[in-house]
């Protein structure tokens, strides 16, 4: 038998509970196993997905981001509002909007604050400007958009795909780049990072940078499930981002990130709160449902580590 | 002036500053003439955020990680039980009051079992225990609104001597809250935890026991805040305790508590309490909208964490 | 081999002086390190080992003095000009990020590689240099640091800093870097260190093995308080002579005579662990020395000693032991907190009526202390950081006396402490022993090892020795915290 990593292992947990949760909708519903039922069955996990590599980025640098759930409302607003009619405009606002975050990430470095409470501050400040744009729900999905979002692939549903180029993306940015290695690396040792004469400022502005990015692209994502936005559709999306990330393997300090396991914690999310429905359970345990796969995979980790040593 | 110095050296002053300010601006707008009624509404709301605010102060005391994310499944939960189990009787407001305080003993000795058993920071335990929380809520509360007990609402809703019961009862908490943290053994061990868990425990002091108790107290105050606030609001609602997980952060941020852990201060979160729903009054009389509301309540936040730091590596 | 004064060294320290606070950490120090040798660099806690260390490799500026890497002067250039001068640093703790993989910690340490294949390239550099170090290692390259086992971890980091990528290396700092390697593999590194400086390169070695120094360096310098002492060619030294330079020159310190206490009870007895070669006894009113070189094995005796004697979740009164931190900074002092409140953390249960603490107690409580350790301050109010570092440690004394319990721990307190607190304060620990209390002292100064009534010595994680009486001596001490020839 061949040695298995223990990052390996970490990330055939996450692999492990979708695979049962999966299975057990089949079997409960043998109808799901098509076309139109896996489309169904993930298609909001697309912008959760990506909102989770996002608050994956800022995790990996052993911060904490408490605003992705207001920046995808946001995003999403400014999408259903600018998009369709004046395309120019919306992406000047979602770069400026960029460029706000990669600020708030040097801003953090450079006065040593706590993450949690700048983000707490800005959630606000992406809620209130998300009412400014949208103030009652509304707005469209611009045409190709919607196109893309609902797009009929061939024999895989788009949701499936999407889910895998994600991973991907995100897999080559993170675990392969450059860039990706001194963001995990300020999240393992920043000392040494520095020692080496790395500028961390930098390294972490790019980091916020490309969260920003995904969450970005996680607003628009849901405008193009949903054609609508409204100014609070993703409030949900922070402490799920951050139980997505948890769920794939990463820790909170140390810079131990995984993104595919990141994507696969957002779809199992996605999952425990469908799978309820097939069950014939009211959907109301659908957000316990996620607390309780929350905590037994955290138990299963942990059960495992403590074999390991 | 040199008698003034330890006064204004205080870290609540400014929150109360502000607030006042805010008042003063609000009165201007309408010449006098809603002082009496917004006062009774800044009191009554602000006292429901002080109650929350206090028991995530007590937690963010415990220093760097530690925070609450369940209080609103916590306040929810709390709300829907008491008044079902209540069930408009009025002879069962105090036991209903022991099912909140009950709940929210359980809720949290649950969160700190999940950060002692499985290893977890605070954050993800407490958010862990919210999503199941909020799930029996939505279960147990299934769309019926039951009204509180007639007395109960009475009460809620009642003034002595002018002043709403709500702000009262935040009151007599409050003193309860500040002699523990200034006066009793207690506050000097989740102060010394804040400031230098190592070293605490080389102290002598029992530390899990701090620190489980903590969650505790948090999450009652929180089970208490729901039954009050569901009795104030005649019934209890399935979003009722959502705007509290902010607001009970964003409280003990500008009240001056430090975010660090160690040093926290009761004044500070009836100022900023106060201060917080001021302002909403405030660009609502000048008729601003919802978005001004948030944008401005975001930038004081940070512009209170910038203000309190000090640039990385002056030490 | 050509005579030193004809080469331009590697690097040239000259009179370099650092003082932190008070204590002066280097005394004007000298150092010249040559192409082609390896410099052996000896010396007991304190001698300022890792200070001139932390010097040449850019971290730390001195406050008097010059630094040259080879004929650019770098006064003031840090880190990067260290680097730029092909001087590189194994460091005692791991500086790898244990996040990232073996490739990925190469890219993070040597800028210079660079372009789309730098992951295969690291490792075909990592995999030749380690075979070149390490003949016939098995180190799994693809891993993550963390998964590493702690030896080969260090093997990486020691191959890491041999690479050659961008700027050679021209100095490898090596400190204590068998201190997780076995036999074989120590001796795989001290060839490849000879190979290394034959080819022209040069090493400088810190290790508390006197065997590998003595049989690996060209060129022995010790060191001691601050100065060097000694600095001649190897042939120079015998493991004993090396042992004896280390030691103090004035002999014969007037010792407090021992008392024998081994008919009084026992107040602590721990079993003798895997390795040691002795078991661990306390007797009431006794005190216990914890000898031997800083970090092997002492602190963590004493937490957890403490920890089992005190519980997490329950207040436990009367305490049965009390703990002065020696790194104030990390398990000592509250810093937000007044001096009297550092004071009185220790025993609050004293000091309260139904939980509510008694503010007249607790002053009085202060005044006492403030008298009697002679705490020098006009108000028990004021700050705790207000406080000299010797004041901050005669708190954290008086916190653990003022508390009742039988056994007080002390981790190493007297670090930076001036000469004055320190003599205040053995007396107060001698009167204190004498009225029954158990005192065991992890110290890094002689001085203070000798007024133990028993020590014992710890090397590599275990007690090696014990001392009673008139044996407690620095160099029966020495002889035991360094192992090698001298034994």
């Amino acid at each position: 038998m061949t040695r298995l990593s223990p990052q390996a292992i970490r990330l055939m947990i996450p692999v492990l509970s979708l695979a049962v949760l999966l299975a057990a909708v089949f079997w409960l519903q043998p109808r799901a196993m098509s076309y139109m039922g896996m489309n169904l069955l993930f298609n909001l996990a697309v912008p959760i997905a990506l909102a989770t590599i996002a608050q994956m980025l800022v995790i990996a640098v052993n911060d904490l981001d408490l605003s992705i759930g207001t920046f995808v409302s946001f995003s999403a607003c400014v999408t259903a509002v600018y998009l369709p009619t004046a395309p120019l405009v919306a992406v000047a606002i979602l770069l400026g909007a960029i460029c706000v975050y990669a600020l708030i990430g040097i801003l953090i470095h450079l006065r040593d604050l706590p993450s949690i409470v700048v983000t707490l501050g800005m959630s606000f400040v992406w809620g209130g400007l998300a009412v400014l744009i949208l103030p009652s729900p509304g707005g469209q999905a611009a045409g190709w958009l919607r196109a893309l979002m609902t797009a009929s692939t061939p024999f895989v549903p788009l949701a499936i795909i999407a889910s895998v180029v994600i991973a991907v993306v995100a897999h080559l940015l993170v675990m392969r780049s450059t860039l990706g290695v001194a963001i995990r690396g300020i999240g393992g040792n920043a000392r040494s990072v520095a020692r080496a004469g790395w500028s961390v400022m930098k390294i972490k502005a790019a980091a916020y940078a490309l969260s920003a990015f995904f969450s970005v692209l996680a607003g628009m994502a849901l405008v193009g499930v949903t054609t609508s936005a409204d100014a609070n559709i993703a409030l949900r999306y922070t402490l799920l981002s951050i139980a997505g990330v948890i769920l794939g393997g990463g820790e909170f300090v140390g810079g131990r990130v995984s993104p595919v396991g990141a994507v696969i914690g957002a779809l199992t999310l996605t999952l425990a709160g469908s799978f309820l429905s097939f069950l014939r359970i009211s959907p109301d345990w659908q957000i316990g449902a996620q607390g309780a796969v929350l905590i037994i995979v955290l138990g299963l980790r942990l059960l495992l580590a403590r074999r390991e040593a | 002036m040199n008698a003034l110095k330890p006064f204004l050296s205080k870290p609540w002053l400014w929150s109360w500053l502000a607030a006042l300010a805010t008042f003063i601006v609000t009165i201007l707008f309408t010449g006098g003439a809603s002082a009496f009624g917004l006062s009774q509404a800044t009191l009554t709301f602000a006292a429901f955020s002080v109650l929350v605010g206090l028991g995530q102060m007590l937690v963010i005391t415990l220093g760097p990680g530690n925070i609450d994310l369940s209080v609103p499944a916590t306040i929810t939960l709390s709300g829907t039980l008491a008044l079902k189990f209540m069930d408009t009787q009025d002879t069962l407001i105090l036991p209903g009051l022991a099912i909140a305080i009950g709940i929210g003993l359980c809720i949290g000795l649950a969160n700190y079992g999940l950060i002692k058993l499985l290893r977890i920071p605070p954050i993800i335990a407490t958010l862990s225990m919210s999503f199941l929380v909020q799930s029996m809520a939505i279960w147990s509360n299934r769309g019926l609104r039951i009204k509180p007990p007639e007395a109960l609402a009475a009460f809620a809703t009642g003034t002595t001597l002018g002043i709403p019961n709500i702000a009262l009862v935040g009151l007599v908490v409050s003193l309860a809250v500040w002699w523990l943290l200034e006066r009793s053994i207690y506050g000097r061990w989740i102060s010394a935890i804040g400031q230098k868990l190592a070293a605490a425990r080389m102290a002598g002091i029992p530390v899990d026991g701090t620190r489980c108790l903590t969650y505790i107290l948090c999450a009652i105050l929180a089970a208490f805040c729901g039954y009050l606030l569901a009795s104030f609001s005649g019934g209890a609602a399935l979003n009722m305790g959502a705007e509290y997980l902010l607001m009970s952060i964003a409280v003990v941020v500008i009240g001056g508590s430090a975010v660090a852990g160690g040093n926290s201060n009761v004044p500070g979160i009836w100022g900023a309490s106060l201060f917080m729903f001021l302002v909403v009054s405030m660009l609502n009389t000048y008729g601003f909208g919802a978005g001004i509301r948030l944008i401005l309540t975001g930038l004081i936040i940070i512009a209170v964490i910038v203000a309190a730091s000090r640039p990385a590596g002056a030490r | 081999m050509i005579s030193e004064s004809e080469t331009c060294p590697v690097v040239s320290v000259r009179g370099v002086r650092v003082a932190f606070g008070a204590v002066t950490a280097l005394d004007g120090v000298d150092l010249d390190i040559h192409p082609g040798e390896t410099l052996g660099l000896v010396g007991h806690n304190g001698a300022g080992k890792s200070t001139i260390v932390n010097v040449i490799n850019g971290g730390l500026t001195p406050h008097q003095g010059s630094l040259a890497y080879g004929a650019v002067d770098a006064a003031g250039g840090g880190v990067s000009a260290a680097r730029a001068g092909g001087v590189r640093c194994v460091f005692q703790e791991l500086s790898l990020c244990p996040n990232l993989t073996v490739a990925e910690n190469i890219r993070l340490m040597h800028q210079g590689l660079t372009g789309v294949g730098w992951r295969r390239e690291a490792l075909s550099l990592i995999r030749a240099k380690l075979s070149e170090i390490f003949p016939g290692n098995r180190v799994d390259c693809a891993a993550t640091v963390a998964e590493l086992p702690i030896t080969e971890r260090q093997m990486v980091e020691i191959a890491i800093n041999f690479l050659s990528i961008g700027t050679p290396p021209r100095l490898v700092i090596l400190d204590e870097p068998t201190s997780s390697l076995d036999a074989a593999l120590a001796e795989q590194l001290m060839a490849h260190v000879r190979r290394y400086v034959a080819g022209g390169g040069s090493v400088l070695l810190i290790s508390h093995i006197l065997g590998e120094i003595l049989s690996t360096s060209t060129r022995i310098v010790v060191m001691k308080d601050g100065k060097v002492v000694a600095n001649r060619p190897v042939s120079g030294f015998s493991g004993k002579s090396l042992v004896e330079a280390m030691g103090s020159v004035v002999k014969e310190k007037v010792r407090a005579g021992a008392r024998d206490l081994s008919k009084a009870p026992l107040a602590v007895s721990l079993p003798a662990a895997a390795g040691a070669a002795t078991a661990f006894a306390a007797r009431r009113g006794e005190i216990v020395g914890l000898a031997g070189l800083g970090g092997h094995g002492q602190t963590d005796m004493l937490l957890s000693l403490f920890r089992s004697r005190s519980s997490s979740w329950l207040p436990k009164r009367p305490q049965e032991v009390a703990f002065v931190a020696g790194d104030r900074a990390l398990n000592g002092t509250f810093p937000l907190w007044s001096i009297l409140r550092n004071l009185s953390i220790g025993d609050l249960g004293a000091l309260s009526r139904l939980s509510t603490i008694a503010h007249g107690e607790e002053t009085a409580l202060g005044g006492e202390w403030k008298s009697r350790m002679a705490i020098r301050t006009p108000d028990m109010g004021n700050p705790i950081l207000s406080l000299s570092g010797g004041n901050q440690q005669k708190v954290l004394f008086a916190r653990a006396l003022a508390t009742p319990a039988a056994i007080v721990l002390m981790d190493d307190p007297m670090r930076g402490v001036d000469i004055g607190t320190k003599q205040d304060v053995y007396g107060i620990i001698r009167a204190e022993a004498e009225a029954g209390r158990t005192f065991i002292w992890y110290s890094t100064e002689m001085d203070e090892i000798c007024l133990c009534d028993r020590v014992y010595v710890f090397r590599d994680g275990v007690m090696v020795a014990e001392l009673t009486g008139d044996d407690i001596s620095e160099e029966r001490v020495l002889a035991a915290s360094f192992q090698g020839e001298a034994a």
